[in-house]
């Protein structure tokens, strides 16, 4: 679980982030959702330690990120698997390489193992035929994939994507939806999702924090937003007319 | 202000760059990669060039000194003490300085850009001393590349006298041998290695702390290549003054 209570955070004379408090539980899919600009991504840093809180803090289990020195930071930093918006993967590295890399650099595991742990995971995320593929020989969405796979190689504690599905179609941004809630629910981890994406927010929003102007507005799961008053969500959700005959559907349903 | 501010974060930038160590076994092909890129790479470009602009020199010093009052080995005198003291060391880097220096800007810049840089961050994988150790220690290789250089390039002036009639064997060699002062080496490789030094550090400080997307990757490499050569002008007059006055 992490706990984040009143977080700010300002560049030069912009705040972004306004005092917010939220709770990401674990084995659920936890959703930050907000249009750009929102400050979803400055949260997402701050919670991860890429930018430093002005005030506030953030409490992984029970230990404060204020409080961990250094050292301690960057042994949690080996139970975070990230998922970043453009894959980030390395470009001078094979598929496998690329997977193999966390435990290469933290473990003491012998080349074998490396590369049998990172078949596993090759396998557990559906890559067919791509260990030797460079990054830039393979699909966006097999970026993703390769992604996720390098991220719970090490069988993080806690799952970061930001925005996993930007720039997929449909179909395979709600696959990538799916495969992160599997691996949430299976592994047992806390996950966070950077995601402006309706269809993640029905599908796998088991929690949702909503965030306007760096304020957070609205938190609940993906049932309660259909029967939410909240106006600040309800317009950002609700923006198109056909997400307002799918909430109108559902409420003369579930009456 | 802004410039105390970037000698700032530079300075914290070489002291975080020797901070936590990576794991030998990753190191090692680092380094080896970085040497094939940085070193080996550049063999070509410095091989070129040094060879035609030591035969120019040797041309043009025995153009100009086209007097039968002057001694037929001050050609090879001269194209030697050109080379082993200035052009070698201080032009090869400058060349270096857009070669290798743009390189090492755009990589890093690319993977700032792409968030490579943020994932190796946030794996807690000390990113500094993964991406810059590495092309500190490749370039510590530097000086081998200048002796090349200096080879190449009195080979160039000597082939260039010989073949154009401007100056006999005996002469030129007469005039490579006259006066050597073997300290002049020793200052060539100090400053080299201090140029190699500052064409390791400021490019990756460029690529490093670059930001905005692509087009901003091609602006670091232009301004990392300018502050590079003026960092080793600069340089290269201090350590001059330093050692030879």
């Amino acid at each position: 679980m992490i706990q984040v209570k009143n977080l700010f955070k300002s560049f030069e004379d912009t705040q972004v982030l306004k005092g917010i408090s939220a709770t990401f539980e674990k084995g659920k899919t936890n959703l930050i959702i907000g249009k750009s600009g929102s400050g979803k991504t400055v949260f997402l840093k701050c919670i991860l330690g890429i930018f430093e809180a002005d005030q506030g803090d953030i409490i992984f289990e029970r230990t404060p990120l204020s409080s961990m020195n250094l050292e301690t930071r960057a042994l949690l930093r080996q139970e975070i698997g990230m998922v970043f918006q453009g894959s980030a993967l390395f470009d001078s590295m094979t598929v496998e390489e690329n997977i193999m890399f966390p435990m290469k650099m933290f473990t003491n595991a012998p080349h074998e193992e490396i590369r049998d742990r990172a078949n596993i995971v090759i396998d557990r995320v559906n890559l067919i035929n791509a260990n030797e593929k460079l990054p830039s020989e393979i699909s966006g969405g097999m970026k993703k994939r390769v992604a996720i796979a390098r991220a719970i190689v090490m069988n993080p504690k806690y799952l970061f994507c930001d925005e996993p599905n930007s720039g997929l179609d449909p179909k395979t941004a709600i696959l990538i939806d799916n495969l992160v809630q599997e691996i949430t629910q299976e592994y047992k981890i806390t996950t966070v999702i950077n995601t402006h994406d309706m269809n993640s927010v029905m599908e796998i929003g088991e929690k949702i924090v909503f965030l306007e102007d760096g304020l957070k507005q609205w938190e609940g799961n993906n049932q309660e937003i259909f029967k939410t008053d909240n106006e600040a969500i309800t317009k950002f959700v609700y923006s198109s007319e056909m997400f307002k005959k799918i909430r109108k559907i559902y409420i003369e349903e579930s009456e | 202000m802004k410039l105390l501010t970037h000698i700032g974060q530079y300075t914290l930038m070489i002291h975080k760059t020797f901070g936590k160590f990576t794991k030998w076994s990753v190191l090692k092909n680092l380094i080896l990669r970085e040497i094939d890129d940085l070193i080996i790479g550049s063999l070509g470009i410095v091989a070129f060039i040094s060879f035609f602009v030591g035969g120019v020199v040797a041309i043009q010093t025995a153009i100009n000194t086209d007097n039968p009052l002057l001694p037929g080995y001050l050609v090879g005198f001269a194209t030697r003490q050109s080379i082993i003291l200035e052009f070698a060391p201080t032009f090869i880097s400058i060349i270096m300085a857009g070669k290798a220096g743009s390189f090492i800007t755009s990589s890093l810049g690319t993977m700032r850009v792409t968030e490579q840089i943020d994932a190796l961050e946030v794996m807690g994988v000390n990113a500094y001393n993964y991406l810059i150790f590495p092309k500190i220690i490749a370039l510590t290789l530097f000086p081998f590349l200048i002796t090349f250089s200096m080879f190449l390039g009195i080979l160039g002036g000597y082939i260039a006298c010989i073949t154009g009639g401007f100056s006999s064997h005996a002469d030129f060699i007469e005039g490579l041998q006259l006066d050597f002062k073997p300290f002049h080496i020793v200052y060539a490789f100090i400053k080299t290695f201090l140029f190699a030094m500052l064409l390791a550090t400021i490019p990756a400080y460029h690529g490093y702390f670059m930001k905005g997307g692509a087009l901003e990757v091609g602006k670091a490499s232009t301004i990392s290549f300018v502050w590079t050569s003026v960092a080793i002008i600069i340089a290269n007059t201090i350590v001059t003054n330093l050692l030879l006055t």
